[in-house]
């Protein structure tokens, strides 16, 4: 939790925060602020540029506007809700699974490459991926934005050293081959706006079948 | 009781909302802020009447929620407008919104009151800052918040000085990391 090394950037924080994301970057989000005292402090503070807007502008209320909201509180809270405990997945993406890291329902996606789609809105993708020790995600460059989030064990590609709660930002720029530490499976979360763009053959062929 | 200056000791009525359920309580923070919340919705693109229902929803919710509400994090302007964005986002695109997992406060140990103090400083000197951005950059922020710039068009470069409530924040952070253990 101390030694994070690799964040969001202020841009995808303020937009989380404005809440203009699409929902698979914004269960990144939430993912990596679950684990990230420091991009939690940078969130909070966009939160509150946020209330200042707030603050600025009045309308004018219904006459009965409060007798309405008191009978609506009189019909109690909504039932809150569980907050799962798990060792690898932060509460939002447990959320997102239904359970912890054993209730996730892996799918093969190439060798020794296994990943799970999670039910968010269409307009980005979020999906759990399980890299075994040692094995290398095709080398891919992305046609829009990619945010990757480990969960447990690491990876290396050309921009550094990725360990559980580091996220690497990959846009448009970045071409890389992620490669799963020895050791330990490596889990990531991987959020993306447009399908990647593979440069061999046979991940490219394979690509619409597995929705990567 | 509920003066529009900002001088409403804010702490104290949620204080009495969570612990008595005190219904004037909640009336002096309604007079504040629905208003405020009901203008924000509006301005982010939501006719009157939805705006009005949406803004008791929040209200609502400032109520059930009372408890989770933490004066050394968040002043209530700031704790509304993140009720108030949620409900938005339920509400205009149908998606889900995940939330980070919540660090609260058991309900004996309180935020120290010179913290509350000095968040409140800090994120009054924010909106004097933001009140005197230049027109270019402020007008992109309220783009942003009010909906209409995609996170690509975000610029990470907004000129605001969010450094040194970053810090105030961080350290309330840290405290309730250690009061959990
Ligand atoms: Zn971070
Ligand atoms: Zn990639």
């Amino acid at each position: 939790m101390t030694d994070i090394k690799h964040h969001l950037t202020d841009s995808l924080l303020m937009a989380y925060s404005a809440g203009t994301l699409p929902e698979a970057f914004n269960l990144a989000v939430a993912a990596h602020v679950s684990l990230c005292a420091d991009c939690r402090a940078t969130l909070e503070g966009f939160d509150a540029v946020g209330g200042a807007l707030l603050d600025e502008a009045r309308e004018p209320l219904a006459d009965d506007s409060l007798a309405k909201t008191m009978a609506l509180i009189g019909q109690g809270a909504p039932a809150v809700r569980q907050i799962r405990v798990d060792p690898v997945l932060p509460g939002p993406v447990a959320d997102y699974v239904g359970g912890g890291i054993e209730a996730v329902r892996w799918r093969p996606a190439g060798i020794g490459v296994r990943q799970a789609i999670l039910p968010t809105s269409s307009s980005a993708t979020a999906r759990l991926l399980h890299i075994k020790a040692g094995v290398a995600v095709p080398d891919h460059g992305h046609r829009g934005t990619e945010l990757t989030l480990v969960l447990q064990g690491a990876f290396s590609d050309e921009d550094g050293h990725f360990k559980r709660g580091d996220i690497e930002v990959a846009t448009e720029a970045v071409e890389h081959t992620p490669i799963a530490d020895t050791g330990d499976d490596c889990i990531c979360l991987a959020v993306t706006d447009a399908p990647l763009r593979f440069k061999s053959l046979i991940p490219r062929l394979a690509q619409p079948l597995f929705r990567i | 009781m509920s003066s529009d200056q900002g001088q409403t000791n804010w702490p104290l009525q949620m204080e009495k909302i969570r612990d008595a359920r005190d219904e004037a309580a909640f009336a002096a923070v309604f007079a504040h802020f629905a208003p405020r919340v009901k203008a924000f919705l509006m301005r982010s693109g939501t006719d009157a009447a939805m705006a009005e229902e949406c803004m008791q929803d929040v209200m609502a919710t400032v109520w059930h929620k009372a408890h989770l509400f933490d004066p050394s994090r968040a002043t209530l302007s700031t704790w509304i407008f993140t009720i108030a964005r949620n409900r938005k986002t339920d509400m205009l695109r149908r998606d889900r919104r995940p939330e980070p997992e919540d660090l609260t406060w058991g309900p004996e140990a309180e935020a120290p009151q010179e913290d509350v103090i000095a968040l409140q400083q800090e994120t009054t000197k924010l909106g004097q800052a933001l009140a005197m951005l230049p027109a270019k950059q402020r007008d992109l922020i309220e783009k942003a918040y009010f909906g209409d710039l995609s996170h690509s068009e975000i610029a990470a470069e907004t000129g605001l000085p969010l450094g040194t409530i970053k810090s105030r924040i961080r350290m309330a952070l840290d405290r309730l990391r250690h009061a959990m253990g």
